[in-house]
C-alpha cells in the first residue's frame, strides 16, 4: 500500500478536527472535534508501525493507551461540562468569558441577566444545588 | 518499506482504503458542521466505525476491535448522555457554531494544506505491505508485545484510569451536605415566618 493513502486521512481528520474545536459552540460538540483529532494520531500511530518495520508493537500498543486516554478524557471532560452546566444554565462555551476584559479582541461581555422566571425546566433539585445563587435558566430551544 | 515499484500500480486494498476513508472523512465533516446535534455524534459513530475499517485494512486486527468496543460502543453513548444531561437543543439549531467559524475554517484549511503538502512530499515514493509488519496486528502478537515491552505504562494507565473514574464522579455528584444544610435554613425559614 501506498503509504499516502493513511496518511493523507489522518492529516484531514487532523484538520477537519481543529475546524470543529474552532467552530463549534456547544461544549460536547467541541469534545467529539478533540476525538476526530485523537483519531488521527491514532490512525498515523497504526501506519508508521507497519511502515518503519517497529519490532516493539509501539504503534499498536500506543494506539490502544491513546483509545484509553481519550475514553478517561471524554469522561472527565464530560463531567466538567455537567458542572458548567449546572452552574450556569447552558453549556455554550462562548458564554464563559468571565476571564476576559471588555472589549479585548473585540469580545463583549454578555450582561448576567436576571431571570426570575425563567427556570420552568429546570429541576427542584438542581435550583437547590444552585445555593440559590443562581438559577439555571432554560435552554431549550 | 520499499521505493521500487511503479507509480501507477494500486491494488485492491489502496482502492478499498480510499473508499472507506472517504467514507470516514465526508462522516468527520459532517460531525463538525451539521446542524443538529444528535446527528453530529452519529455522524461521529459513522467516522469512527470507518475508522476502525481503515485498521482491519492496515492489517491491525486488535486495534481495530478495541476501536469498535471503546468508540463506537462507550464514547459515543457517553456522548449521548452528555447531550441529554446538558438538554442540548435536539433539533435542528443556528446556535450551533460560533461567530468564528470562518476564521476556524481558514485555520482547518490552512492546516490541511500544510499536513497533506509535507506529509505527502515525505512519503511520496514510499510502499510498504501491511501484512508484512514485524509485529502483526492479531490478539496475540499485541498482547505479547503488549505485556513484554510496554507492562510499566500499562500499569500507569490503570491508575490514570482509576484517577479519571474518581474525578469524574467527585465532580459530577450534587453536593450532599450543602443540600441538606439549604433544606434545614429552608425549614429555620418557615418556622421563623409561622412564629
Amino acid at each position: 500500500m501506498h503509504a499516502i493513502y493513511p496518511l493523507t486521512l489522518a492529516a484531514l481528520l487532523f484538520a477537519v478536527g481543529v475546524y470543529g474545536v474552532l467552530a463549534r459552540r456547544n461544549a460536547v460538540a467541541v469534545l467529539m472535534a478533540i476525538e476526530l483529532l485523537l483519531n488521527a494520531v491514532n490512525l498515523n500511530l497504526v501506519t508508521f508501525s507497519s511502515l518503519l518495520r517497529d519490532q516493539y508493537g509501539m504503534g499498536q500498543v500506543f494506539t490502544i493507551f491513546l483509545i484509553t486516554v481519550a475514553a478517561a478524557e471524554t469522561g472527565l471532560g464530560l463531567a466538567i461540562v455537567l458542572l458548567l452546566y449546572r452552574n450556569r444554565g447552558t453549556a455554550a462555551i462562548d458564554d464563559a468569558r468571565e476571564l476576559g476584559e471588555d472589549g479585548a479582541l473585540g469580545l463583549k461581555r454578555v450582561p448576567p441577566q436576571a431571570d426570575g422566571d425563567g427556570n420552568g425546566n429546570a429541576d427542584a433539585a438542581n435550583t437547590a444545588t444552585a445555593t440559590a445563587a443562581r438559577t439555571p435558566k432554560a435552554v431549550t430551544k | 518499506m520499499t521505493t521500487t515499484r511503479a507509480l501507477s500500480s494500486t491494488t485492491g486494498v489502496e482502492i478499498t482504503f480510499v473508499l472507506v476513508g472517504l467514507l470516514t472523512f465526508g462522516a468527520a465533516i459532517l460531525t463538525v458542521t451539521v446542524r443538529n446535534l444528535v446527528h453530529a455524534a452519529l455522524w461521529l459513530v459513522v467516522s469512527l466505525g470507518g475508522l476502525a475499517g481503515c485498521y482491519l485494512l492496515l492489517a491491525a486486527e486488535f486495534v481495530a476491535w478495541v476501536q469498535v468496543l471503546i468508540y463506537v460502543g462507550a464514547v459515543a453513548v457517553l456522548l449521548l448522555f452528555g447531550l441529554m444531561l446538558t438538554r442540548a437543543p435536539i433539533g435542528r439549531t443556528t446556535e450551533l457554531d460560533s461567530g468564528n467559524r470562518w476564521a476556524a475554517a481558514v485555520v482547518g484549511l490552512a492546516t490541511a494544506g500544510v499536513l497533506v503538502s509535507v506529509v505527502g512530499d515525505a512519503v511520496r515514493t514510499t510502499w510498504f505491505d501491511p501484512r508484512q509488519a514485524v509485529v502483526n496486528g492479531t490478539a496475540k502478537a499485541v498482547g505479547s508485545s503488549l505485556f513484554r515491552y510496554w507492562v510499566l505504562p500499562f500499569e500507569l494507565l490503570s491508575v490514570l484510569l482509576l484517577a479519571a473514574l474518581v474525578g469524574a464522579i467527585v465532580l459530577s455528584r450534587r453536593d450532599v451536605s450543602a443540600d441538606a444544610e439549604f433544606a434545614m435554613d429552608a425549614a429555620d425559614a418557615e418556622t421563623e415566618a409561622e412564629a
